[in-house]
């Protein structure tokens, strides 16, 4: 019965293009269901893609509420992404090394078409630490944190910290005298470390004989900054952390985090 | 085949009731010309017990063997975590060195010297008389702000280092005296080499709050 196709004999050119076009091979393999204008097809068509079935297929009103939700959790992934994609843009002409790090940065801005990339990571990353702190206002307002939230606020500390880290390693990128400064006092809370810093409590204990097992070049700062002071070392360290380590991280727990919402009964609704 | 008396053997034709039927079983309506398994294998006879086949190793039987893997497994890759820790601090630092000579002392000026400032991170002072030691000599000055690290300046027409990050200002003899710093800056140790040029080695520091700007060879008397 594959031939009972009913083409109707006026049909004009542009439809028999169409028709023939929905017919072919390609066309089936990526549009596997038919216009997603029923519920069931709806249903159908986002549970087979892959991006679409990330969102739930139905949601509390609450859910979509602006003034309940803020809409910050969306507004930091959104933010995250934006990140991402101008981040890989500018790693295409930015150089982590003492010689050229500041002058590419400014480069970026003068000889560079749309300098405004950058200033759209820097801008788009104040605005991530700003979302992301009130998405954590909102959610723990509503109380959503608690159970069966709670392991889901857990995963959230962990990636507000790994947040305002990212922030902290990419300041250090434009190697100016602001970031070296920064990055110099910063880095210096490391060296109180309890045990692992060279100055924290505790480390005074371990000795070897009286060799100091944890001093300035092998303690807890020393691994941040890849280096006694901040440095070639530490521009180095911090531009892997902020390009690679980092966004992998948090990638992986957003993955957790999103799908840990829909697990425990999806987005939380008024009390 | 004592504990399933019901079992059919294949091949074997069945002891009671009509003759046995052809190998292939009876498919049901609905699953005809279907492939199921369900359908189609033969089922089996229970595989004969033998006294528990996996347990039987000379060496070791199936649970120590995986308790061995599970062990060798966790311990290989604490391993490899210590080596990734490890990987982090390198045997050689390119960094400037701690111990250097900086010239004879009748290269410096009374007052503050800051042409050591960049490279090895010191301000080389030379006073008529010092606060401690009172007596004249040199002392070194090791230029990191005793608040949170930051490089002070020396504002030699207000005589004093200032901290740009935060504001803390010193005295030329280190002593601080305004802003955030909780204590003067940190002194070097400061002698003679055997050519007579002054070495500096910025691994000992003196600090003045511990009394330590008594000692010696914090200060070089001339
Ligand atoms: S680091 Fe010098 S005043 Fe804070």
């Amino acid at each position: 019965m594959a031939d009972t196709k009913i083409v109707a004999p006026k049909e004009g050119a542009l439809e028999r293009s169409w028709n023939w076009l929905t017919e072919t091979q390609v066309w089936k393999s990526v549009f596997r269901h038919n216009a997603p204008i029923t519920d069931r097809n709806r249903v159908l068509v986002v549970l087979s893609n892959v991006f679409l079935h990330l969102h739930p297929v139905r949601l509390r009103k609450s859910g979509v509420r602006l003034r309940y939700t803020w809409c910050m959790g969306g507004l930091s992934f959104f933010l995250f992404l934006s990140l991402t994609f101008t981040g890989v843009l500018l790693m295409f002409y930015y150089r982590p090394t003492l010689e050229y790090a500041y002058t590419d940065i400014v480069g970026l801005r003068e000889h560079v078409p749309l300098g405004i990339m950058r200033e759209m990571h820097r801008w788009g990353a104040h605005a991530m630490v700003v979302t992301v702190w009130l998405h954590m206002f909102r959610v723990f307002m509503t109380g959503s944190y608690k159970p069966p939230r709670e392991f889901n606020w857990n995963i959230g500390v962990i990636m507000l910290v790994l947040t305002l880290l990212l922030s902290f390693t990419g300041y250090l990128l434009p190697w100016d005298q602001l970031a070296i400064w920064a990055i110099t006092v910063g880095s210096n809370m490391a060296r109180a470390t309890p045990f692992m810093g060279s100055e924290g409590p505790g480390s005074a204990l371990l000795m070897l004989g009286d060799v100091r097992l944890i001093h300035a070049a092998d303690d807890a700062r020393f691994a941040l900054l890849g280096g006694t002071f901040v440095g070639e070392g530490a521009l180095l360290r911090f531009y892997v952390l902020h390009c690679v380590g980092l966004p992998l991280a948090i990638a992986v727990l957003m993955a957790v985090h999103f799908w840990r919402v829909r697990k425990d009964g999806g987005i939380s609704g008024p009390v | 085949m004592a504990d399933e008396p019901n079992a059919p053997v294949e091949g074997a034709p069945a002891s009671k009731g009509p003759p046995a039927k052809p190998a292939q079983p009876a498919v049901p309506p609905n699953l005809a010309g279907k492939t199921t398994s369900a359908a189609v294998a033969p089922r089996r006879p229970p595989a004969r017990k033998k006294k528990v086949v996996d347990d039987t190793s000379p060496l070791l039987s199936r649970r120590s063997w995986l308790g061995l893997a599970w062990g060798s497994f966790t311990a290989a890759s604490a391993g490899a975590l210590a080596a990734t820790g490890r990987f982090m601090f390198p045997n050689v630092l390119n960094e400037p060195p701690q111990q250097f000579k900086i010239g004879f002392p009748d290269e410096y000026a009374p007052g503050v010297d800051e042409r050591w400032k960049d490279r090895f991170g010191i301000w080389v002072v030379r006073t008529p008389s010092d606060i401690v030691q009172e007596a004249g000599g040199f002392y070194a000055l090791i230029s990191v702000c005793t608040h949170l690290g930051c490089t002070p300046n020396w504002l030699s027409a207000e005589l004093k280092f200032k901290c740009p990050c935060h504001g803390s200002g010193f005295r030329p003899t280190g002593v601080n005296f305004e802003g955030p710093a909780p204590r003067p800056l940190e002194r070097a140790r400061i002698v003679l080499a055997d050519d007579g040029q002054i070495l500096v080695d910025k691994a000992r520091k003196f600090q003045f709050e511990l009394g330590q700007w008594a000692d010696p060879e914090s200060f070089l008397r001339v």
